[in-house]
């Protein structure tokens, strides 16, 4: 029996984290407590930082030398790492940030489930950006989403962002270990030309520029500032705007490599949940339960929160016609559901902020309502 | 070849980004050039080297000198630079900061950085002001002085930076000015060479911020200033408290011993594999 916290420190090792830099904040504080005892003995390093903006700071250091990097926090602690955040992403530093959600705002409600960080964590950091999002509603997803966030973020030079509840990562359930040597692996593409030859921000068609590591002879230049393919500053409007576009541009060219869902008993449905972390528990229970009173109805369990998939919500309307979206929060993933539904489908809410999780008769209530 | 010369083809940037920003007759120059003086005695090579940095004037050091550079957020360049190296021990990792960057924005990492003691040399340009944003007054902008933001005039303390670093645990402190050149080439190589964390405090003049709002001349009066205004701190003890009130107390301040944050680590990882001491 694994807690949700647990996995992720092994997904984490898994994929080959070997820093930790944090702060503690409750209800993610077990994901720092194991990793202060794992991580040194696989070689790596841990290190309790004076705060959350110190903490992503050491870790975007670590990353840049070489070593895949990670941190851990909740809602107020990841509002301190936006500043770095936005460092991660405009300086293409591969980084894995989980957050796991406590109410808000501020010191908010410590700590009871919630999942009101999910626009925190698309827009808390200022300027244009890209941004990876995954949470998941069970143990094993976990392990997985933790997995695949090391290996995305690698594979486009951009911070991944873990958004689980508290109820995910405190929740102990059975979990099987996948076979390791299933379990796939990538690492950032470092250069292969001589360090004379290296553009260290250079466009490809993949978008994705490669990696050279500190102390590995390719001598260049990191900045928080708009820079060119060199990695120099810059204010030249023919290198700003080619720039801004690239990084957006590496994520959106590959949504595909990016986007995951699970589609529970869609095919035939009438109406569709559409929910995410605890909540997608609850709508799979109540989803069997209306099944059996022979309403047709699914659930869409969504992954990858961002970027938003557009395409999930659009096979979903294909059946149905009518959509439910609860959420503990006042609205934020239904208003993205709103946003790519085309006007053919009615998108309904069911939302939740008193800090206590949306239970299946709730679900199962709002889908007799309408069916 | 001259000398200078030499260290010019070897450690400046070719490629790009000069001329550099800072104004004609700023201090920053000239602390550059103890650095690379400095650098080059203490016998690393360019590859070993990460210089970081943070914003402001400071700041856009590393873009120009040929390292591995890493031009960061405001007041945390100390946090990167803890992370790059502990991930990367062999790396010698320098950070420049301002004085807002060093004592304000970033004043909680510099005294953790120090207490921790970090493999890391840090540098604090101390010109008491923002200089970048237009002159407005920093934690170190003396009393009574004035700036773009204190528009009477400051009636703040001003925060010893130095005295900082001794009580926050830094091994080796030094003192200098840009006027005192050739000290700051030999308090920079020190603290190279020192294992633990280190800090070199500069001071130095904006003669166009600073000195504007001031009306204390040009830069170059403003350096004989320095000049006349510096003590070595083996004098200290023969001198009068009133005697070294507007007195900057220059050399080393501190050189002792305490356990490296990375050496430590060594031994947890030891430990938890198993090995020594079980």
């Amino acid at each position: 029996m694994l807690q949700g916290n647990e996995a992720i420190v092994e997904g984490a090792l898994q994929a080959g984290c070997r820093f930790f830099a944090g702060y503690p904040i409750t209800p993610a504080t077990e994901i720092s407590e194991i990793l202060s005892v794992k991580l040194p003995q696989v070689g790596g390093t841990f290190i309790q930082m004076e705060d959350e903006i110190a903490s992503l700071g050491a870790v975007i250091g670590a990353s840049l030398a070489g070593v895949k990097s990670m941190t851990a926090t909740s809602g107020p602690g990841f509002s301190l790492m936006q500043e770095n955040l936005g460092f991660a992403i405009i300086a293409e530093v591969p980084c894995v940030i989980v957050d796991v959600m406590r109410g808000g705002p501020s010191t908010g409600l410590p700590t009871s489930p919630s999942q009101s960080d999910v626009m925190q964590a698309r827009w808390g950091t200022h300027g244009d950006h890209p941004i990876i999002v995954l949470t998941a509603s069970t143990v094993r997803e976990c392990y997985d989403i933790t997995v695949q966030a090391f290996n995305l973020s690698e594979k486009f030079r951009n911070p991944v962002i873990i958004l689980i509840d508290e109820v995910i990562a405190h929740m102990r359930e059975k979990m099987v270990f996948p076979d390791q040597e299933e379990v796939e692996i990538f690492n950032r593409i470092k250069p292969t030309v001589p360090p004379e030859w290296y553009i260290p921000y250079e466009d490809t068609p993949r978008g994705v520029p490669a990696m050279a590591n500190f102390g590995e002879g390719y001598r260049y230049h990191v900045t928080g500032l708009t820079h060119d393919i060199r990695g120099f500053p810059t204010s030249r409007t023919d290198e700003i705007g080619p720039f801004v576009a690239r990084l957006h541009r590496k994520i959106s060219q590959h949504f595909s490599e990016i986007q995951m869902a699970e589609y529970f008993q869609t095919e035939d449905a009438k109406i569709t949940i559409i929910a995410y972390g605890c909540v997608a528990r609850s709508a799979k229970r109540a989803v069997r339960e209306a099944r059996e009173k022979g309403i047709k109805v699914g659930l869409l369990n969504l992954i990858t929160l961002w970027p938003f998939m557009r395409t999930a919500v659009e096979k979903v309307i294909q059946t149905s016609k009518v959509l439910i979206v609860p959420e503990m929060n006042m609205g934020q993933i239904s208003r993205e559901v709103k946003r790519v539904n085309p006007g053919v489908a009615k998108v309904l809410t069911l939302n939740k902020v008193d800090g206590t999780i949306i239970t299946p008769p709730e679900i199962l209530n709002r889908i007799m309502e309408v069916s | 070849m001259s000398e200078v010369t030499k260290l010019i083809h070897k450690y400046l940037r070719h490629q790009k980004k000069f001329p550099h920003v800072w104004c004609p007759g700023c201090g920053i120059g000239i602390m550059l050039g103890s650095l690379i003086r400095a650098i080059d005695r203490s016998g690393y090579e360019k590859d070993e080297i990460v210089l970081i940095s943070g914003i402001g004037c400071s700041g856009r050091l590393p873009v120009y000198v040929d390292f591995n550079t890493l031009h960061t957020t405001h007041g945390r360049a100390l946090t990167f630079a803890t992370g790059v190296k502990l991930a990367k021990p062999s790396l010698k990792v320098i950070v420049v900061m301002g004085d807002g960057d060093a004592v304000a924005i970033g004043g909680n990492h510099f005294i953790h950085a120090a207490r921790r003691n970090i493999d890391v040399t840090a540098i604090i340009v101390n010109n008491s002001i923002y200089g970048m944003t237009g002159g407005q007054h920093s934690p170190t902008t003396p009393y009574g002085m004035r700036s773009t933001t204190t528009g009477y005039w400051n009636i703040e303390q001003a925060f010893k930076i130095s005295e900082l670093a001794v009580t926050a645990g830094a091994v080796f402190v030094g003192r200098g000015t840009v006027y005192h050149a050739k000290l700051l080439d030999s308090l920079m190589e020190k603290a190279f060479l020192k294992p633990g964390f280190s800090v070199v405090e500069v001071i130095a003049h904006c003669h166009t911020q600073y000195g504007r709002v001031n009306r204390l001349g040009s830069a170059v009066e403003m350096m004989e200033w320095q000049r006349d205004h510096a003590v070595p701190v083996e004098k200290v003890l023969q001198m009068k408290p009133e005697e070294l009130q507007d007195k900057i107390v220059i050399g080393v301040l501190v050189d002792k011993e305490l356990p490296v944050y990375q050496n430590e680590y060594e031994k947890i990882r030891e430990r938890a594999k198993g090995g020594m001491g079980g």
